[in-house]
C-alpha cells in the first residue's frame, strides 16, 4: 500500500481530513471573536477608569499592568483549573459527586479575553487621548448632552483611533488562541494535533495548520485595512 | 492560609526561573543575530534576498508560535531523512527545539523592530558620512547602527518581555520551567489561585527587572536627551500608545 499524499491527507476525499481542519478553523475564529468581544467589554471598562482617575483607575493599572506581564498559558491554565475547581465546589453544595469539569471553550474564551482585555485598554486609552479637546469643547457648545457627546462625536473618533492597535491586539489574540488547545477544545490546532496522531504524519498536519493560521490572519488583516479607511472618510490625509 | 505549602510551592516554581532565562537568554541572542541579518536582507537592493526576508517575516508572524514549535519537535521527526542525519540528536531534544523555535520566531519579530530603527535614521546623517568620506561599512558602524539602536531599543524591550513570556510554552513540549511546574503542582494538588498567583508573581518580577534593565540602557546611551522636558504627545507616541 502506498502512502496517501499531502493533498489526499489534507483534502476532502476519504482519507482527507480537510472538513475536520476547516471546522476546527472556525472554532479558532469563533474563539478569536469571543475573546475578542469580552476583551472589548473589559478593555473599555478599564479604560473608562483610567480616564475618570481616582481608587479605581489604580485597579484597572493593576489589572493592565499584571496581565501583560505574565503567560498567557498560565492565565489559561487559572481559567480551566480554577473554573473546574469552582464548578465542583458549587456542585457538591448542590449534591453532586467528584470532578465537574469546566466548559473549555468558555474557559478558553475568558482567558484570552481577559489577557487581550489589557492590552485593549491600552490602545482605547491611547485613542481617547488623540481625540482633541476642539471636539468636545464644539459638542458642548452645541449644547450636546454627555451621552449624546459620547455617541456622536467621542465613539467615532475613538474607534477611528484605536483600529490600527485594535488590529494587532487581534492578531495575537487569534495566534494566542492556538493555546487553547491544551485545554482539549478541538480547535484548529487540537484538530492537527489528532489528524497528526492517528494518521503518523506531524508534519503534513501541522503545516496545514500554519497555512489555515496564515489564511486567516492575512484575511483578517485586509479587513482592518478596509475599516480603517471606512472609518477614515472625510479625514484628509497630507 | 496554608503557609507550608505557599512555602513550598515557592521553592519548587522557583526551580523553574533557571531554565526560563536560559530559554529566553539563548532564543534572544541566536533571534537577534537572525533579525539583524534579515534586516539586511530586507533593507538590501537585491531583490530576491529582499522578498524572501519579507516571505519569512509574513509566515512567522502570522503563525502560532505553539504551531511553530510543535512543526520543529513532532514534525521534523516525519522524515527519515531528518531521522537519520546528524541533526537527529539536536532535534530530539525538547530543550534545543524549543530554542530553535523561539529564536526563529524573535527573529521575525526583531528584524522589524530593527528595519523600522535604520529607517528612521535621517538622510542627512548618511550624506554627511558619505560626505566625510566613510566607507559604507564605517557609514553603517559608526553612523546608522548606533542611532538604529537607540531608536529600536523600546520595543526591542517589550519584545524581551515578550520572549520571556513565550518560553512558558516550551512547558507543553515537556520542559519544567515555571509554568512547567506550576502546571505540575496545579495538577497534583488542584490549588489553582495559590499556585498561579506565586508563578505570576515570579514572571512579574523577571518583567520587571528587565524593564528596568532596558531603562539603565536606554538613559544610559541617551546623554543628550537627558535634562530636555520631553514633549508630551511625543513621549506617548514614542511609547507606542498612539499607534
Amino acid at each position: 500500500m502506498n502512502n496517501p499524499g499531502f493533498f489526499q491527507l489534507v483534502g476532502f476525499g476519504q482519507q482527507g481530513w480537510g472538513p475536520a481542519l476547516l471546522l476546527g478553523a472556525v472554532v479558532t475564529v469563533a474563539l478569536a471573536v469571543s475573546g475578542f468581544a469580552i476583551g472589548a467589554s473589559l478593555g473599555s471598562l478599564a479604560a473608562w477608569a483610567k480616564i475618570a482617575g481616582g481608587r479605581l483607575s489604580r485597579a484597572a493599572d493593576v489589572y493592565t499592568t499584571v496581565l501583560r506581564g505574565i503567560p498567557d498559558l498560565l492565565v489559561i491554565y487559572l481559567f480551566y483549573f480554577g473554573g473546574s475547581r469552582g464548578i465542583s465546589a458549587i456542585g457538591h453544595l448542590l449534591g453532586a459527586e467528584g470532578f465537574i469539569g469546566f466548559p473549555g471553550f468558555l474557559a478558553g474564551a475568558l482567558a484570552i479575553g481577559m489577557v487581550s482585555g489589557a492590552q485593549q485598554a491600552e490602545v482605547f486609552r491611547g485613542a481617547y487621548s488623540a481625540v482633541s479637546r476642539g471636539e468636545i469643547e464644539a459638542a458642548i457648545a452645541v449644547g450636546m448632552d454627555r451621552w449624546t457627546r459620547f455617541r456622536r462625536i467621542v465613539a467615532p473618533l475613538v474607534i477611528r483611533y484605536a483600529l490600527p492597535g485594535l488590529g494587532n491586539v487581534w492578531q495575537v489574540l487569534l495566534k494566542e488562541s492556538a493555546l487553547i488547545s491544551v485545554t482539549g477544545v478541538v480547535e484548529l490546532l487540537r484538530q492537527s494535533q489528532i489528524a497528526a496522531g492517528s494518521t503518523r504524519q506531524p508534519f503534513t498536519f501541522y503545516f496545514a495548520a500554519a497555512v489555515l493560521y496564515l489564511v486567516i490572519t492575512t484575511v483578517s488583516s485586509l479587513s482592518f485595512f478596509k475599516a480603517e479607511s471606512r472609518f477614515s472618510r472625510g479625514l484628509r490625509r497630507s | 492560609m496554608d503557609f507550608p505549602f505557599l512555602a513550598d510551592t515557592f521553592l519548587r516554581l522557583c526551580g523553574g526561573i533557571p531554565l526560563t532565562l536560559l530559554l529566553a537568554l539563548i532564543s534572544c541572542a541566536i533571534g537577534a543575530a537572525l533579525a539583524l541579518c534579515l534586516a539586511a536582507m530586507r533593507l538590501s537592493k537585491i531583490g530576491p534576498l529582499a522578498a524572501l526576508a519579507h516571505a519569512y517575516v509574513f509566515v512567522y508572524r502570522g503563525t502560532p508560535l505553539l504551531v511553530q514549535i510543535f512543526l520543529v519537535y513532532y514534525g521534523f521527526g516525519q522524515f527519515p531523512l531528518v531521522r537519520h542525519s546528524f541533526l537527529w540528536p539536536i532535534l530530539r531534544e525538547p530543550f534545543w527545539c524549543a530554542i530553535i523555535a523561539l529564536s526563529m520566531n524573535t527573529g521575525a519579530y526583531a528584524s522589524e523592530i530593527i528595519r523600522g530603527g535604520i529607517l528612521s535614521v535621517p538622510h542627512g546623517q548618511i550624506e554627511a558620512a558619505r560626505a566625510c568620506g566613510m566607507s559604507r561599512l564605517t557609514q553603517f558602524r559608526r553612523i546608522v547602527m548606533p542611532l538604529a539602536i537607540r531608536q529600536a531599543l523600546p520595543a526591542y524591550g517589550t519584545e524581551i518581555i515578550l520572549m520571556v513570556k513565550a518560553t512558558s510554552l516550551a512547558s507543553i513540549i515537556t520542559l519544567m520551567e515555571i509554568t512547567g511546574v506550576a502546571a505540575e503542582i496545579i495538577s497534583e494538588t488542584y490549588r489553582v489561585i495559590e499556585v498561579f498567583v506565586i508563578a505570576g508573581a515570579l514572571y512579574l518580577a523577571i518583567n520587571f527587572i528587565l524593564t528596568r534593565i532596558v531603562q539603565i540602557i536606554e538613559h544610559w546611551l541617551t546623554p543628550y536627551e537627558r535634562g530636555r522636558p520631553a514633549l508630551p504627545l511625543a513621549a506617548s507616541v514614542d511609547a507606542g500608545e498612539i499607534a
